[in-house]
């Protein structure tokens, strides 16, 4: 597709709706879509048959996540709420007085982090602390074993909550945000204050740079295979592989959907090499890998995309965008 | 004709001073005052604010060095966190004040509106407002490069506690300020009593703003409390502050912008670390428009702005704060640039 040109289009697809407030995050609970919104509600159910549920109240939601089970999320009221499918809230914590800044879930087993302190809440509800030398801007757990990376300024650490020691620093100099490993645990990404992803071989601790961002990553999806990780942050999608055993080193990565606007939320369909891309105008594309060919799932307008997901079969794509428009695509059979 | 409207940024002021000098007192002032304006504050320390109902976020002064091959170049990166959990309050609060400690640099927070471009799609920062204590500051500029700094880079200066010296020791703060920085707007007060409108929404950093860098010699006496002495001005001692100075240049006429890009560029690249804060207004050869420009350490926003008036003269003027400067390469080298 050339930019202007009839792309094929899916856009009668999606039922749109309202979200009426900033979408920070888009999940699917048991199969039913879920909207994490800024003023701190939670929207679950079918676009016409939507629950509210107020989660902070007056308060704003900074982050949130999900498994597909449950949707966790942080407040600026210091706050982290396990939200379910059933419309049941499960407090997970109270930071009083501070701000929620980075979550990480894993069945069971929660963290989160406020400024420096991080904490870990084993799937028996010991709560563990952490205190990292500066705020805590990510958290990923490990694909196994409970074990936690948190991002800080020089570097991100691996620490077992469970065990005493010395948690292990892996060093790389400036600000690191987000952080995700990849499926297989080999590989653990950071996205940089300075337009820039950084990883780590986890076995040897050897460094991985991955430059030439003209913007920020803030969002990063695995491909069900783990062998791809699509990242925000360009006029495309960056695309870069993992297959190997070194992994992206000394690739080039793929470029999906290059268009005249900013990458803002990228998403992997959970079952083929599709890429889901929302870009700083409101456009959505979904890209096949293997060709690159593209097809528009949401056309421009309405600020830009905050938040997208695919249910578990890959079925409905559910968007949110910074404006509070919002969408379901269903794609056709 | 169709206008197009860029979003509103969200104003952020910084509040400076040393240690004791009025920063909370300013504070509280600027909350209790019947504005009618929701803000929301970053403070260091918690505790002090007397004002209750009003958003006061807690921060720890993270300063980062950006990985970018620019030594001067730090950013606060608990700043750039907490205006984006604040874009998620948008619409809740009006303006943003970021209290700064007592021994800051203002240098990092205002990089941080340069180089972060997603603070810079929400929030410009309006100015560096710095309180200096009327009867100590004379001493701090002597042992405390901090205060000395705060003034260096300040907007708006407010000379507090002046009920705790005599007219002619407040003359002298007063010249050793102008020493440092005679670009700032100054301010008489005494438990930081100043009107509102003298600290916020100054639109200091807005390129559109730079309408004139003549130093600022007129004292805003705000309190008229110096009947005795209606003639001050004229009785400033001039100092010439030993390291941190500002050096103006002027050129009459139009410059060469094939030269003057290239110079600019290059005083602020080998001078960046020593320049704390630039500006100027250029008359470029062939251009109907002023190209006006302002700059922190290494970092540098210009833009072609408006045209000039048939009744302006057109001339180039540049201004450089900063320590240990190099004042005749600056002086040569600008003049050099003459079209």
């Amino acid at each position: 597709m050339t930019e202007g040109q009839a792309a094929s289009s899916l856009i009668q697809h999606a039922r749109l709706f309202d979200a009426g407030a900033h979408v920070v995050a888009a999940a699917f609970l048991a199969g039913a879509p879920a909207l994490a919104l800024a003023d701190g509600v939670v929207l679950i159910g079918e676009p016409d048959s939507q629950k509210r549920l107020v989660v902070h109240p007056d308060a704003a939601m900074l982050t949130a996540i999900s498994d597909g089970k449950t949707l966790l999320t942080g407040g600026d009221d210091g706050r982290v709420v396990a939200a379910r499918a059933d419309g049941g809230l499960e407090e997970i914590a109270d930071e009083k007085g501070k701000w929620i800044d980075a979550l990480a879930l894993r069945g069971k087993a929660y963290a989160w982090s406020a400024g420096k302190q991080v904490r870990a809440r084993d799937e028996t509800g010991a709560v563990k602390t952490w205190s990292a030398p500066t705020t805590a801007r990510g958290l990923s757990f490990q694909p196994k074993g409970f074990r936690l990376a948190a991002t800080h300024y020089n570097g991100a650490t691996l620490w077992f909550p469970k065990v005493d020691g010395t948690p292990q620093t892996l060093e790389w100099k400036g600000a690191h945000l987000d952080v995700t490993f990849s499926p297989d645990g080999r590989f653990l990404v950071t996205s940089m204050q300075e337009n820039a992803l950084h990883g780590w071989r986890i076995q040897d601790s050897r460094n991985m740079r991955m430059t030439g961002y003209p913007g920020k990553t803030r969002s990063l999806s695995w491909s069900h295979d783990g062998q791809w990780l699509a990242t925000s942050g360009a006029d495309a999608a960056v695309v870069w592989p993992f297959k190997d055993k070194d992994g992206p080193m000394g690739k080039a990565p793929r470029e999906c959907g290059v268009r005249q606007a900013r990458v803002t939320q990228v998403a992997f369909h959970p079952k083929a090499l599709v890429v889901a891309i929302g870009y700083s105008d409101g456009l959505i594309l979904l890209v096949r890998l293997a060709d690159g060919a593209e097809i528009l799932a949401r056309d421009p307008g309405g600020g830009l995309v905050s938040a997208l997901a695919w249910d578990a079969s890959g079925a409905r794509l559910l968007f949110g965008l910074e404006s509070g428009a919002a969408g379901l695509l269903s794609l056709p059979a | 004709m169709t206008v197009s409207h860029e979003p509103e940024k969200i104003p952020v002021t910084v509040l400076t001073g040393y240690l004791g000098a009025g920063k909370t007192t300013l504070l509280n002032r600027i909350l209790s005052e019947p504005h009618g304006k929701r803000y929301a504050v970053v403070v260091n320390e918690f505790g002090e604010i007397g004002i209750d109902n009003e958003l006061v976020i807690g921060a720890d002064e993270e300063v980062f060095e950006m990985n970018n091959g620019c030594i001067c170049c730090t950013v606060r990166g608990d700043l750039i966190r907490i205006i984006e959990g604040l874009m998620k309050r948008k619409g809740r609060f009006d303006a943003i004040i970021v209290e700064t400690t007592g021994l800051a640099d203002p240098a990092p927070v205002a990089q941080t509106f340069f180089v972060d471009e997603d603070v810079r799609q929400a929030a410009r920062l309006d100015a560096v407002v710095t309180v200096a204590d009327a009867k100590w500051l004379a001493q701090r500029l002597r042992d405390a490069p901090e205060a000395k700094n705060q003034i260096a880079f300040a907007d708006v200066v407010i000379i507090n506690k002046t009920d705790l010296v005599s007219p002619a020791e407040l003359r002298e703060v007063e010249a050793r300020i102008r020493a440092i920085n005679p670009y700032a707007s100054l301010h008489r007060a005494r438990k930081c009593d100043v009107a509102l409108a003298d600290v916020l929404e100054r639109r200091a950093f807005d390129l559109d703003r730079i309408l004139d860098i003549e130093p600022d010699f007129l004292v805003a006496d705000d309190h008229d409390h110096d009947h005795d002495d209606g003639h001050h001005h004229h009785g400033l001692k001039h100092y010439h502050d030993e390291d941190v100075q500002s050096v103006a240049v002027r050129l009459n006429g139009d410059v060469d912008p094939a030269k003057f890009m290239p110079w600019i560029n290059q005083v602020t690249q080998e001078q960046g670390p020593n320049i704390l804060r630039c500006k100027g207004i250029v008359a470029m050869k062939g251009d109907p428009k002023r190209f006006v420009f302002q700059g922190v350490h290494m970092m540098l926003d210009g833009d072609s702005q408006r045209e000039w008036r048939p009744d302006e003269k057109r001339e180039s003027k540049v201004v450089f704060i900063g320590r240990d400067l190099m004042e005749e390469d600056i002086r040569n080298g600008f003049l050099a640039c003459a079209a």
